[in-house]
């Protein structure tokens, strides 16, 4: 390919902010017409590019060509006059504005003074019927389920005549069907003239989609390559810098007595939906017992029942043979149950507190953390700190920066570095994964299989069915509220498990 | 691509119509009976406590317009009782100096909106903590116009009634609301502008949009800052105004601390009226009724205790916050200053 098809070059742009070096001298280029994905681990400095070249942050060098000119970018306004749109990773949509309201701020059609709501309507049914995004322009935001709100924001980007197009972790949010669907459109946008750039880290998606790859690792870039020259294994390779285990090495399980059992539970959620239905099951020492289930169907309220956080209509769980009170997370951290939140902004940690006060969340008003009297012991909440932050390698300056500052990826560890280093009978593990990188994700299952291979029963609750397959011992499966069936996760294939996910019957499908 | 999530069962239009209008259709429906029973029994009497609500709502509104405009910007400004102190004070001076009351008014104004510019400084730009940003208004206010004020000043007239031709004999509301003084008709014209300009309007949805998701505003290109200050000074500008209301058209003269407590009824007033101008009007007609009421009843030959007649007006700015408004949606970003990286 020749020099004048370049949609987008980025020439030398470092970036430092206070104690990272989060770009150093980086340059990448975009032809027309193509999805070129940039990999990297989390904290690789994907995020900081795309944010500079989308006029959000300021670069300390570097400069940008558009179609080959030599352009300035000041701010967001710069790069929508160039035709750069972004999907950023947290959606910018306001959550109670309606999908015109959302597609037109900052580029207002108008009346005389008045908005003019109806133009704007026709406009934005007009692009979504040309790039087949169909999209209820009347919704409410955040009434949409989250593809749908992906796709407004990629319409929001092409009402704005964007056609370089950088969506940051767009899957990261999304259930395996929806990222499939993402893929189809990213062709089809590339078909129209489009150009891509894909800021992901998970390996299956970029040689389903890429056509080049970018790889980045600690602020620089380290190699360029294409789905055809590589495999899963060499880009983890790339990405990571050392030889990835993608598969989990685990042995088979053994075994003992049962430490949670959850007989006949029924939740009724706040909309007055019966979301779980009279489900039970049990897991024991030293096995692993995934939850597949695509998002939504009753998942969330089971473990929210598990783990405290929630009380159910009808039904008990027993914890060793105990029955546990509902609403009580103190009882459970206390008889030895370890909790890996869903959400671990809103569940797992408090983000403006730092890392040290995070680590010991739970067990603050215990010794050796409680002090005499009322006082805290400092030294050792920041000795223990310390020994998590070394043992479960979390990247970060050190144990008194606040947990905010943290990519996801390390926030993960500081949970799981909390939960996984006190004596546990029962692991609750949801999504344990989401949103990390193929270093994490290989250190987290490994921490994981561990914890069962000293006798913790785990309860693993997933909707990447590699991660349900390849981590679990039995599987459930989970549909509107019930368990379709219990398997043995070896010999159960990809295409059963998605099958009883979308709800077929476990004897039609066998 | 598929939701699994399920809805919840929408209402019928019915139930739904009552639970959005019920309690605001009830307290009309309220309101209404009384005055039409009360103007049969005593015809004077009703009209003047409908005069007397819409005098005693206009500073109410016109402090919760402020707010609102703030706070959907994602400003909280608890300093409206100081900025309409301040407007009060000046304007007062501006009247005994000069003697032309559309001076007065206007530095009255001007007073509001510079205090509103402070506090857009310190919650902007310094990025305090807004409520001590507003407290800290209201404290300069009390002290500043305490200090600068001297007994004896005489002032040289006050805004008049204007009677709007005919409208103005119409049955009981026809004094009430077409025989007013300017600042009282531009109270009833700004409601309707602020609601028009904050939902019609380009300006008014970035407003809410900065309210909401500042970033989301930030990354389309929208000056998150610029926003914010515009709508806390023009805020600062009505509650000027409201102050101008206080010593140039009811009242006449200034007393030391005479807002009492206005400004902070004001914020519950808008909270009450959801954020929004109608609301915000409605509420402040309701509070406003409360307090004609109040002291008309102190006139009146019940056997209450008159202290309890008195508290009327704060029983119920209780009783609506604690209970009646139930869910309120609070800008989701109100509060929050933002930071640009």
């Amino acid at each position: 390919m020749t020099e004048e098809n370049l949609a987008l070059e980025i020439r030398n742009v470092t970036k430092q902010f206070p104690g990272v070096l989060a770009n150093d001298n980086v340059s990448f280029d975009l032809r027309k017409g193509e999805i070129h994905a940039l990999l990297g681990e989390n904290g690789a400095g994907k995020s900081t590019l795309m944010n500079v070249v989308y006029g959000l942050y300021a670069q300390d060098e570097g400069e940008f060509f558009i179609d080959n000119k030599l352009v300035e970018i000041n701010g967001p306004s710069d790069a929508i006059n160039y035709g750069i749109g972004m999907v950023h990773q947290h959606f910018m949509l306001v959550p109670v504005f309606s999908v015109v309201e959302n597609m037109i701020l900052g580029a207002e059609v108008t009346k005389g003074t008045s908005l003019d709501l109806a133009r704007a309507r026709r406009e934005i049914i007009e692009i979504s019927q040309a790039y087949g995004l169909e999209v209820d322009p009347d919704a409410i935001v955040e009434n949409l389920p989250v593809g749908v709100q992906q796709r407004v924001e990629i319409l929001k980007a092409l009402y704005r005549k964007a056609n370089i197009l950088v969506l940051d972790e767009p899957t990261a949010v999304l259930t395996p069907q929806e990222a499939e669907d993402l893929f189809v459109v990213m062709r089809q946008l590339t078909e129209m003239g489009v150009s891509i750039i894909f800021i992901t880290h998970k390996l299956k998606e970029i040689l389903n989609v890429a056509d080049r790859v970018t790889v980045m690792r600690r602020g620089k870039v380290v190699g360029h390559t294409s789905p055809k020259e590589t495999d899963q294994q060499g880009l983890a390779t790339m990405m990571v810098g050392r030889d990835v285990l993608l598969e989990v090495a685990k042995e088979p399980a053994k075994p003992t007595n049962v430490v949670l059992e959850v007989a006949r539970l029924s939740i009724t959620d706040e909309r007055d939906v019966e979301v779980v239905k009279d489900i039970s099951f049990e897991v024991r020492a030293g096995e692993i017992l995934g939850i597949a289930g695509i998002q939504g169907n009753g998942q969330t309220e089971l473990i929210e029942a598990i783990t405290g956080l929630r009380g159910a209509d009808s039904g008990s769980v027993l914890l060793s043979g105990e029955e546990i009170p509902f609403e009580k997370p103190r009882y459970l951290v206390e008889h030895g149950m370890g909790h890996v939140p869903e959400d671990r902004h809103k569940h797992g940690l408090v983000l403006p507190y730092d890392l040290a006060d995070n680590m010991v969340l739970n067990t603050y008003y215990q010794k050796p953390y409680a002090g005499q009297m009322l006082t805290r012991d400092q030294q050792t909440i920041l000795k223990n700190a310390y020994g998590l932050i070394q043992r479960f390698d979390v990247r970060a300056p050190g144990p008194e920066v606040n947990a905010s500052t943290l990519s996801g990826g390390n926030q993960q560890k500081v949970i799981v570095g909390r939960e996984f280093s006190r004596p546990l009978k029962v692991l609750i593990a949801n999504q344990p994964t989401r949103g990390l990188d193929v270093g994490s994700i290989e250190y987290i299952h490994k921490e994981i299989v561990k914890m069962r291979d000293e006798g913790v029963g785990v309860l693993v609750i997933s909707a990447e069915l590699d991660e349900i397959l390849s981590l679990s011992d039995r599987i459930a499966i989970m549909f509107r509220g019930e368990i379709v069936t219990i398997v043995k996760a070896k010999g159960t294939t990809r295409e059963q498990l998605g099958l009883w996910m979308a709800g077929a019957h476990p004897e039609a499908a066998v | 691509m598929q939701n699994t999530t399920t809805l919840p069962t929408p209402l019928s239009p019915w139930r739904q119509f009552t639970k959005q209008w019920g309690t605001t259709i009830f307290i009309i429906l309220a309101v209404v009976g009384i005055t039409i029973w009360q103007y049969i029994l005593n015809a004077r009497v009703t009209e003047a406590v409908l005069a007397s609500t819409i005098r005693q709502a206009t500073p109410l509104v016109l402090g919760a317009l402020c707010g609102l405009l703030g706070e959907r910007s994602a400003v909280i400004n608890i300093g409206i009782e100081g900025q309409m102190l301040l407007g009060a004070f000046v304007g007062f001076l501006a009247n005994v100096w000069t003697g032309n009351l559309l001076f007065a008014v206007f530095a009255a104004i001007l007073t509001g909106a510079l205090f509103g510019l402070l506090l857009a400084y310190m919650s902007v730009t310094l990025k305090m903590d807004q409520i001590i940003g507003g407290t800290v208004i209201n404290i300069l206010a009390l002290g500043l116009t305490g200090y600068f004020y001297q007994v004896g000043l005489t002032t040289k007239g006050k805004l008049l009634p204007i009677p709007l031709g005919p409208l103005a004999d119409i049955p009981i509301i026809g004094p009430a609301l077409f025989n007013n003084p300017p600042i009282t008709y531009a109270t009833f014209i700004l409601v309707f502008v602020v609601h028009y300009v904050l939902f019609h309007t380009k300006w008014g949805l970035r407003t809410r949009a900065v309210g909401e998701h500042p970033r989301a505003a930030d990354t389309l290109g929208v000056d998150v800052y610029k926003v914010r200050y515009v709508n806390v000074i023009l805020g600062g500008a009505i509650a000027g105004l409201a102050g101008a209301f206080l010593t140039l058209e009811a009242v006449g003269s200034f007393e030391r601390a005479m807002t009492n407590g206005r400004g902070f009824v004001a914020l519950a007033v808008m909270i009450f009226g959801k954020f929004t101008p109608f609301g915000a009007w409605g509420a402040a007609l309701l509070f406003g009724f409360a307090n004609a009421m109040q002291t008309q009843l102190q006139f009146a030959d019940i056997k209450i205790a008159h202290q309890f007649i008195g508290m009327l007006p704060y029983v119920l700015t209780i009783v609506v916050l604690s209970g009646f408004v139930g869910r309120t949606h609070v800008p989701a970003a109100d509060g929050v200053p933002y930071d640009k990286e």
